[in-house]
């Protein structure tokens, strides 16, 4: 055993690193629940993003093209969900399990070029002196900018859902989309666009672990990221910081794990593995205290006349 | 500008004919799918619908949708009462997974007595497996009012590391020469749960998707407690008078639906699979929330369902090694099935209405 | 049994009614575990597939099933198989042991062969590579190549298979460079590249200069390739797109002679039941071409082991041997025998750490 092998600079980069695709879901997720939709769909619309990701990054020698598709192509997805559960009023965790299963085939299906090829690179960005500081330098310092953008964007969440306007209303739509409708919002459409943000940001998820992470492109190869992404959304009690924590929280016991691994420890793996889970299950424990966690209309849907 | 009316009654006609037009429109896009990858669409949808119900090896494949839909007959009806009560297991496929390792492992620990009560005593360890896997998020939403859905799905991934451990570990097959998984249980005869008539797909895993379907039946309609379910989710506040605890609602409901889940492992174990490996559990507990739904949480519905889904996987099998169609091809397929009978369903509970004001919800 | 009646007098019928159309067609089915487009496992026994199609053309017809659960799903597929007229299935992966040998019981006139397992019947065949040959070569170029002494080392599961090439690569890492280190990280999953490429990310940080996988992945080589002076080994395909560094050779799971050979013999009525081990000689185990990254002494060192593994002058598993505990294993010139090596669940000494059970 030689845990002075185990770098904490270098591990804390990697989990920063490991954590981005689930930010970018879970993030998205956070705000579909937030206005009140379920959407179980995540690992599907991950899996497209990778794909439509990959697949134009190498077509067009871009990465950042590549995630502009990608977001797309979440998106795309994700508006098929809309039309079930907004449109046809279908039961949203049956829609969104079908949408794992239809992503995961189509993801199949468009990528059967793509498997073995190496896709083009996104560089990180030049910091200068800046990723010279010590300790701090080659923690913050040196990543590519997807990964910024993931953290800006729950900023970003952070600040719509509580400082404005619109951040309000889509609360109301998700606490009560009775009353929302009787003050003249527009339920359906609010919600389909909070689906629609959530697909892209999934896409873009996916993207990072084709494009930076792995990169490569293989069947399935979100390998249920999708599925952690939903745990960490009520892990952190829909609250956009603790989304982050959370995430770093689930990544960095995935890079930790692997660490004493190298360093010699003999841990259960399996055991290990299981953490994050029971983790999340305390953590939903102590939050019941706090009954205004939980979105109240989450999962039910909404018909006008009904 | 078109809109949806809710109807006062759902239209019972129309909830007989949308499952049939949501196959309908599959053929016909499926069809475009599987043109468009270079293949012939009729050939294409016969083997997948008609080959295995009617083809020349229809005699195989018959006993073999007994085979595949029994678990998820068995999952969904134990699902549908919780979700009709708007209690959310959708972990199921964690109950399966301790279903079948505490129902394998009650059978191993006898290995290689042999004893009538072995498979019986399998039988309860296996349900008790899933029912007390179930009734963690069931005693957690109860005492804390935690989310149920969440802490079920959490629960699956415990599950699974938990099978991962068991089949490299206590469970491994001694005589494995080392390579993980357990014993198999089609070799260990009083733990063996063996086709009743051979040939037939006939085992006790079928016969208890049968019987949940009868007894879910019965319950609903005719028993006081269904009652108290099918009033809970339909007006939660109403349901105060039934007389039935919302409390003891929530932990029937869940006991049971894992209960169901754990025998539909332990059975599946114990025949068609024979023994607990790392990749023991195949996506029956998530299939089967997909079956509920697709039955309109209605028994009989989920047996027609159930079949439905067995058939395409079978059929999906044929057409790959018959068409060479690709898995992702037949994945899609499925996939546009559900959308299509999800979203065709919003016609038996409501109609189409030509409106002319432009006020929309 | 009834079933086996049904099914058999069916096949019979089958056969005398479309035995015209069969005489001169031979039907090969293939069911694989995953997709094939995993670029490693399936992928190669899907271009084992397509080699026997390009060598006997219109003689013979394949099928396949992809992404097939073990248990009850493959026991279906490879029936189906056989009731479609198959003559040979060839059923690719450990988890189908139990199945083939169920299905081989009801059609005693369809050969099967299965890969990795260890039963067998008159109708079923085992074949598996000796990978591990393969593995000595990488300990060797390892051995030499590292400056830090840290070889890192990505497992699946702790099983046999993969024991096996963590000792044979060890030992002839230690025998050019006594002051090697093995770190070994276990990922618990066949296939998660995510998760691959943390392992070899980690590896790399704590030192590893060297990174081998038992993972099918490319994952592990773009990380290496990421963080710059680190080589790396492709594993089940070449991986060539990595070369010439990070990836400076590689094992390559060759099925295609083994199915073109096996096949023929269907054909020509001369297959019988056997228990395939092939490695390095047969080509059964191809050693991916070693590249310029590697200086040219250790190249040809590489390439003199390779030849003598091939001919059989040298076995990678030769005493003396001591195990972990520092028991003897293997006496001086002792040759490890194939059921040691089959079930083989030991570290051999100087490896550190403990095998996760």
């Amino acid at each position: 055993m030689d845990l002075s092998a185990i770098n904490p600079l270098l591990f804390v980069a990697g989990f920063l690193v490991a954590a981005t695709p689930l930010i970018f879901a879970a993030i998205g997720e956070l705000v579909a629940e937030k206005s009140g939709v379920l959407n179980l769909g995540v690992e599907g619309m991950m899996i497209t993003g990778a794909i439509c990701g990959f697949a134009t990054a190498v077509e067009t020698g871009s990465p950042l093209l590549g995630f502009a598709a990608a977001a797309a192509g979440g998106a795309a997805l994700s508006l098929l969900f809309a039309f079930l559960t907004q449109v046809t009023l279908a039961n949203q965790v049956a829609s969104g399990l079908a949408l794992t299963l239809f992503g995961l085939g189509l993801s199949a299906l468009l990528g059967q070029g793509y498997v073995g090829v190496k896709p083009p690179r996104l560089g990180d960005i030049d910091f200068g002196p800046l990723a010279d500081i010590p300790v701090i330098g080659p923690i913050l310092f040196t990543h590519d900018i997807i990964l910024y953008l993931g953290i800006a964007l729950v900023a970003g969440v952070w600040v719509l859902l509580r400082f404005t306007r619109a951040g309000l209303i889509l609360r109301a739509v998700g606490e009560s989309h009775n009353a929302a409708h009787a003050l003249g919002y527009k339920v359906r459409r609010i919600r389909t666009l909070a689906i629609v943000f959530g697909g892209a940001c999934a896409g873009l998820g996916g993207a990072y672990i084709s494009l930076i992470r792995v990169p490569q492109w293989t069947e399935g190869m979100t390998a249920g990221v999708g599925w952690i992404a939903l745990a960490l959304v009520v892990f952190a009690s829909w609250k956009p910081w603790r989304l982050l924590l959370g995430a770093y929280l689930f990544g960095g016991i995935t890079q930790l794990q692997l660490n004493l691994q190298g360093a010699g420890v003999a841990i259960p793996v399996e055991y290990l593995a299981m953490s994050p889970y029971l983790i999340t299950i305390l953590v939903l424990v102590i939050l019941s205290a706090d009954k205004s966690a939980a979105p109240a209309s989450l999962g039910r849907n909404f018909h006008a006349s009904g | 500008m078109i809109r949806f009316e809710k109807r006062p009654q759902p239209s019972r006609a129309l909830s007989l004919a949308t499952p049939l037009l949501a196959v309908l429109a599959t053929m016909i896009f499926g069809g475009l799918l599987f043109m468009a990858l270079g293949k012939d669409p009729v050939t294409s949808i016969v083997t997948i619908f008609w080959e295995p119900l009617f083809g020349e090896f229809a005699f195989y494949y018959r006993p073999q949708l007994l085979i595949k839909g029994a678990p998820l007959v068995l999952i969904a009806i134990g699902l549908s009462l919780g979700f009709k009560a708007g209690i959310w297991n959708i972990g199921a496929e964690g109950q399966y997974i301790i279903g079948a390792i505490f129902g394998a492992g009650a059978g191993l620990a006898f290995y290689p007595a042999e004893g009538w009560f072995i498979f019986p005593l399998m039988i309860l360890a296996g349900a008790f497996g899933g029912w007390i896997w179930a009734m963690i998020p069931g005693f957690l939403k109860v005492r804390f009012g935690t989310n149920e859905i969440l802490v079920s799905l959490m629960l699956v991934y415990v599950a699974e590391q938990f099978l991962a451990s068991m089949s490299l570990g206590l469970l491994k097959n001694p005589e494995g020469f080392g390579f993980p998984g357990s014993r198999n249980l089609q070799q260990y005869e009083p733990a063996h749960n063996a086709e009743l008539l051979a040939g037939s797909g006939m085992h006790w895993g079928v016969v208890a998707a049968l019987i949940a379907v009868i007894f879910a039946y019965v319950l609903l309609t005719k028993h006081r407690l269904g009652f108290a379910i099918r009033v809970t989710g339909e007006a939660p506040r109403a349901a105060r008078f039934s007389g039935v605890s919302p409390a003891r609602l929530i932990l029937f409901c869940m006991g049971l639906s894992g209960l169901l889940a754990g025998l539909a492992g332990m059975f599946e174990v114990s025949g068609p699979a024979g023994q607990i490996t790392i990749d023991f559990n195949v996506g029956y507990g998530f299939t089967a929330i997909i079956v509920a739904f697709l039955g309109r949480l209605h028994p009989i519905g989920i047996l027609l369902a159930g079949g439905l889904m067995a058939l395409t996987y079978i059929g999906g099998d044929i057409a790959q090694s018959n068409l060479g169609l690709p898995a992702a091809a037949i994945q899609v397929f499925q996939g546009m099935l559900l959308f299509f009978l999800l979203a065709f369903d919003i016609l038996t509970n409501y109609r189409l209405r030509r409106q002319h004001t432009a006020e929309t919800a | 049994m009834k079933l086996s009646t049904i099914l058999t007098s069916a096949t019979l019928a089958l056969g005398l009614a479309t035995g015209a159309v069969a005489q001169d067609k031979t039907k090969v089915g293939f069911v694989y575990v995953g997709p094939v487009g995993d670029g490693g496992w399936t992928y190669e026994h899907d271009q084992g597939r397509l080699a026997v199609e390009e060598e006997f053309g219109d003689k013979v017809e394949t099928v396949y099933v992809e992404n097939v659960a073990e248990g009850p799903d493959s026991e279906r597929v490879m029936t189906q198989m056989a009731l479609d007229g198959a003559d040979l299935i060839f059923t690719t992966s450990f988890g189908y042991m139990d199945p083939t040998i169920n299905v081989a019981k009801k059609f005693p006139d369809v050969k099967f062969e299965h890969a990795t397992g260890y039963k067998r019947a008159d109708n079923v065949s085992t074949y598996s590579a000796r990978f591990y040959e393969g593995r000595a070569i990488q300990g060797l170029i390892a051995g030499h190549m590292t400056e830090s002494n840290i070889i890192g080392y990505i497992g699946s599961f702790p099983i046999p298979e993969v024991i096996r090439g963590i000792n044979s690569a060890f030992i002839h890492a230690r025998k050019v460079n006594p002051d090697v280190q093995f770190k070994i990280v276990w990922a618990y999953t066949w296939f998660d590249p995510a998760k691959e490429a943390d392992a070899a990310k980690v590896l790399i940080e704590q030192g590893a200069d060297v990174v081998l996988q038992h993972t099918d992945s490319t994952a592990p080589q773009a990380a290496a390739q990421e963080a710059g002076n680190v080589i790396t080994f492709g594993q089940a395909s070449d991986m060539a797109q990595y070369g010439p560094k990070p990836r400076v050779s590689s094992i390559i799971d060759d099925w295609a002679p083994y199915y073109i050979e096996r096949t023929r013999a269907v054909m020509d009525g001369t297959w019988e039941s056997t228990d395939t081990w092939d490695g390095i000689g047969a080509g059964m185990v191809g050693i991916g071409e070693i590249s310029d990254a590697v200086p040219a002494d250790v190249k040809a060192e590489a390439l003199e082991l390779k030849e003598k593994i091939a001919s059989g002058e040298y076995h990678p598993f030769t005493g003396p041997l001591n195990k972990q505990d520092g028991s003897e294993w293997l006496a001086d010139g002792e040759v490890a025998d194939d059921g040691t090596l089959a079930g083989m669940n030991f570290y051999v000494e100087g490896l550190e750490g403990t095998i996760p059970q």
